[in-house]
């Protein structure tokens, strides 16, 4: 080791320890418990409960082990009478204001309190006096508060400082009377506002949703993936019965580290919701019967034998490895390779160019220490908060972090430069960063490619940031995938990365991008990422020229595509729609014709490829309701009762090994350089359709959590409008007025919003607005004469 | 010598007479048979019979769906399922306490933190189906209705010694 290391002696025990470290950190590696409450290893030390107080030789008085750090020779009592009395004195004072509601407490049964009060409290209180009662606040709906229960170890004020960025907790007071709250009674609106839950020590920041339903001590815990982004932060849902009752992380120090986002910890709630489909279902004559497997298998494959090769199989990109191997096995067994899981995406020309499975040329751990870290298109506080929490780490390390995007969306850390503009702006803001990095770096040829691009000083501080530093990272965020010049953007991108000599990383969209990709879910690729002779159609074709037969699985039309519209027209003409879906809306029933209900989430069981390449394999933890299957059992039965070879799997671990065996180890990374072949550079329409997906709408599960529907992030109708762009029309807030598209016009709320761009409508995704739209589309606005009808 | 004494008491059945001695005092002894269902038997006040929710004087149900019983139940007799009501607190939605499992050892009322599960002196029960044994919140809510005074009375008595 070329650290320093001390030897110490704690407990009679020899120790060594990198000089410089906490004595409760030494100790918690050699196994030696410490009491604590304000510890915790992930945050700054506080030293404030005084509950870790030991004895140290020649020390005066016990010393808190948090904040003292090992020296030479040091001599450790944990145990002795010294510590124990400080110990004991120390709970005294805590148990002095502290109710006991320990029965009524969601915390009871679990509750660091409640645990060292039974090793180091006294049955007997010498405190008479009348305890503290605090106000309790409305914090939002994820988090409730008991604050009469707090011990003021500010972890979850620290916390919100350190990890989430946003100073939402604070304490007020001093001494008897301090409290936490929020500093002016206003909503915790982090995307990680849910960790601090398992951070209070106490009941005084519980789960709203969970609130009262269950005990601790009643709960079995299993492990799952996260299934909302391409993360897959690993985490343990706590099952009463066959109900998932809550979700905490999994310490993953790799992945998720030791948070989770409230996307993962609350979409649990869609589980249970009234739209879950319960039975399958078939469409006799245009209406819809309840029947068994049996009945719904027939009618399925009856309906895809017959249009075997006119069959579009498509798949949500949070579906599962196996789910896609056998969808894309049963797809291609039945004559099409019209395959895909792109859903969003509108441009394929890149296809051939693209590596086996998209992800980070990085890891996240090299993300967090970066020196220069560049996001190009998107938001991924909202898209991955755990990501951006990695950007966070860097930027708080001193890394200078560069964004271009379109909506000016709040970073919780100081941006060195910010470039927005349009989103039809992008390929000349980017390239002008191209030919700036090309100009300093003397590639002529790029810079030539590159000359209707006008480049400002900004582009040229952006290229030098770049360049100038040893572990520069350019991010390739999720809105680039949904543009509609995506091959030429991620060209620039790959040409930027080669210039400045930065590694290059792709977001992708869905829990299993990369899985897909794996597992031959796209049209020109099979398993194991193999070239096929013969390339289907995308997503987009398939819509463009609407095949016989579709199999959907895992998505809504109206809600999870980029070209919700045509989709619906395609969907409508075929002669079967199969869909494997976990929910019924009406949409869906007029579409489909068999309905085949699926296992969501904590159901489910496969494995997963995050954006760095692991391979993360999960088990069922709850037994899907009704007549729910998982899908790729579905998809088994149906291939096995089609007569198609390779069905014969009877295990999910079967079906993942026998990818695995194709697929494993083959690398998961962002595109190589490519060469740039637009000279010339499309301008931005004059008014342009921005489809931004909200953080808590990007998967049918996530839409249907009902605490996390209330968080003011979620899915909204309005269209929006930079104040400049509502001047320049005449729109004020709130008025009604008329989207001009080619060939439609589409009535909608305006709300004037400072993140937007000007020249931007910006719509978001899943509202009913945007089922009718196509992000990037070209529009013109009018005022309404009429009001929109409610 | 033993031999011979044994010989000599089996031969004068010194030991029947002994025993129908005893036979004939009980004979003519006061009875001490209880003709049950007319008489009964004293109760102590710690007697664990059927089971009650109590209710506070204001009419408040005590239960507060902390689960203490269900855990320590050792038959796993009770059944309970909690949630906020509407005015916030926490309750239980159902609480279930399954007779046929039911060993009577007392353990719910003694682990209940607010007194509100108890075990009366009421003993003599009956179920004609099945599912009559099955205690619901709601008759275990109306047999605590029916019983307070009695149960207060007995909680009163026994005070001092909990």
């Amino acid at each position: 080791m070329s650290e320093e290391t001390v030897n110490i002696e704690v407990d009679g025990r020899a120790l060594q320890a990198p000089k410089g470290q906490m004595l409760i950190d030494a100790t918690d590696a050699a196994g030696i418990y410490i009491p604590r409450f304000c510890y915790h290893k992930k945050l700054t030390v506080a030293a404030n409960c005084r509950m870790c107080l030991v004895e140290v030789e020649r020390a005066p008085k016990p010393q808190p082990a948090c904040a003292t750090p090992v020296m030479d020779g040091m001599k450790v009592f944990t145990r002795s009478e010294k510590a124990v009395s400080g110990q004991q004195a120390t709970m005294e004072f805590l148990l002095i204001n502290h109710p006991l509601d320990c029965p009524i407490c969601d915390q009871g049964g679990e509750c660091e309190l409640q645990d060292l009060a039974v090793g180091y409290g006294s049955d007997v209180s010498q405190y008479a006096e009348r305890k503290r009662v605090v106000r309790d606040k409305d914090i939002g709906p994820l988090v409730q508060t008991d604050m009469t229960r707090c011990i003021h170890c500010t972890r979850c004020v620290r916390f919100g400082e350190e990890v989430a960025g946003l100073r939402e907790l604070g304490a007020t007071g001093r001494g008897e009377h301090m409290e936490i709250g929020t500093y002016v009674e206003q909503a915790m609106t982090s995307e990680l506002s849910g960790n601090v839950i398992d951070l209070c020590p106490v009941g005084a920041l519980t789960s709203k949703p969970y609130r009262y339903s269950a005990r601790a001590w009643e709960l079995q815990q299993r492990p799952m993936i996260a299934p909302h982004d391409c993360l897959g932060s690993n985490l343990n849902a706590h099952l009463k019965g066959q109900v998932v009752k809550r979700v905490v992380p999994r310490e993953n120090e790799a992945i998720n580290e030791t948070w989770i986002s409230d996307r993962d910890r609350f979409s649990y709630q869609g589980l249970r919701h009234e739209q879950r489909l319960l039975a399958p279902r078939v469409k006799e004559n245009g209406v819809w019967r309840e029947c068994d497997w049996d009945v719904a298998f027939k009618a399925a494959c009856a309906g895809l034998a017959a249009h075997g090769e006119s069959l579009g199989a498509l798949a949500a990109p949070s579906s599962t490895n196996e789910e896609f191997f056998l969808l894309q096995r049963l797809a291609r067994g039945l004559g099409s390779s019209h395959i895909d899981h792109r859903l969003r995406q509108q441009d394929f020309s890149a296809d051939a160019a693209e590596p086996l499975a998209p992800g980070l040329n990085f890891t996240l751990t090299d993300l967090s220490r970066a020196d220069a870290v560049f996001v190009v298109g998107g938001y991924p506080r909202h898209d991955q908060p755990l990501l951006h929490h990695r950007i966070r780490q860097a930027a708080l390390r001193g890394a200078q972090v560069l964004v271009l995007d379109a909506l000016a969306e709040d970073y919780n850390f100081d941006l060195a430069e910010r470039l927005q503009s349009q989103p039809g702006d992008y390929a000349a803001a980017l390239g002008a960063i191209v030919r700036a990095a090309a100009e300093a770096s003397g590639e002529l040829e790029t810079a030539n490619t590159l000359n209707a691009c006008v480049v400002s000083a900004q582009h040229r501080r952006y290229a030098a940031v770049l360049a100038g530093a040893a572990r520069a990272i350019i991010v390739v965020a999720n809105e680039i995938d949904r543009h509609a010049a995506r091959g030429h953007l991620l060209a620039l991108a790959t040409t930027l990365a080669g210039l400045t000599n930065s590694q290059l990383g792709c977001l992708t969209e869905g829990a299993n991008s990369a899985g897909a990709w794996l597992a031959g879910a796209v049209p020109h690729r099979g398993p194991g990422g193999v070239a096929l002779s013969q390339s289907g159609a995308t997503t987009a074709g398939q819509w463009a020229a609407p095949l016989k037969a579709y199999l959907v699985l895992g998505f809504e039309p109206d809600a999870d595509l980029a070209h919700p519209a045509q989709a619906a027209a395609a969907l409508a003409q075929a002669q079967c729609v199969v869909a494997l879906s976990a929910y019924v809306t009406p949409t869906l029933e007029s579409l489909a014709s068999v309905l085949l209900p699926i296992a969501l989430h904590a159901e489910n069981e496969g494995s997963f490829v995050n954006v760095q390449g692991d391979w993360q394999t999960f088990h069922s933890a709850a037994k899907p309701p009704g007549e729910a299957r998982p899908a790729w059992k579905i998809l088994r039965m149906l291939g096995d009762q089609l007569g198609l070879d390779g069905f014969a799997a009877v295990t999910c671990a079967e079906v993942g090994q026998e990818l695995a065996e194709i697929a494993a180890g083959l690398p998961v990374g962002a595109p190589s350089v490519r060469a740039l072949t637009a000279s010339s550079v499309p301008n931005a329409a004059p008014l342009e359709v921005l489809i931004s997906v909200p953080m808590y709408s990007v998967d049918p599960l996530v839409r249907r959590a009902a605490a996390l529907q209330q968080m003011p992030q979620h899915s909204q109708e309005w269209a929006r409008l930079s104040a400049a762009t509502g001047a320049r029309l005449g729109v004020a807030d709130g008025a009604t007025v008329n989207l001009e598209l080619t060939g439609q016009r589409v009535a909608a709320v305006a709300l004037l919003d400072e993140r937007v761009p000007n020249g931007v409508v910006c719509v978001h995704a899943a509202s009913r607005l945007a089922s009718r739209l196509v992000n990037g589309e070209r529009c013109e606005l009018a005022l309404a004469a009429a009001e929109l009808p409610a | 010598m033993n031999a011979v004494v044994g010989y000599l008491k089996s031969l004068t059945l010194v030991e029947l007479a002994r025993g129908l001695q005893l036979t004939g005092r009980r004979l003519f002894d006061r009875k001490i048979t209880v003709q049950y269902p007319e008489e009964k038997t004293p109760q102590s006040a710690r007697f664990r019979g059927l089971h009650a929710l109590r209710r506070y004087a204001n009419g408040e149900e005590r239960c507060i769906a902390c689960k203490l019983c269900e855990a320590v139940c050792p038959a796993l007799a009770i059944t309970i399922e909690s949630a906020p009501r509407e005015d916030g607190t926490r309750r239980t939605t159902r609480y279930d306490i399954d007779l046929t499992k039911c060993i009577f050892c007392g353990f719910c009322e003694e682990s209940c933190p607010v007194d509100s599960i108890v075990e009366t002196r009421h003993f003599e029960y009956h179920g004609e189906q099945r599912g009559d044994l099955l205690m619901t919140k709601e008759k275990l809510l109306a047999h605590g209705d029916l019983m307070e005074a009695q149960i207060a009375a007995d909680r009163l008595s026994e005070a001092r010694y909990r």
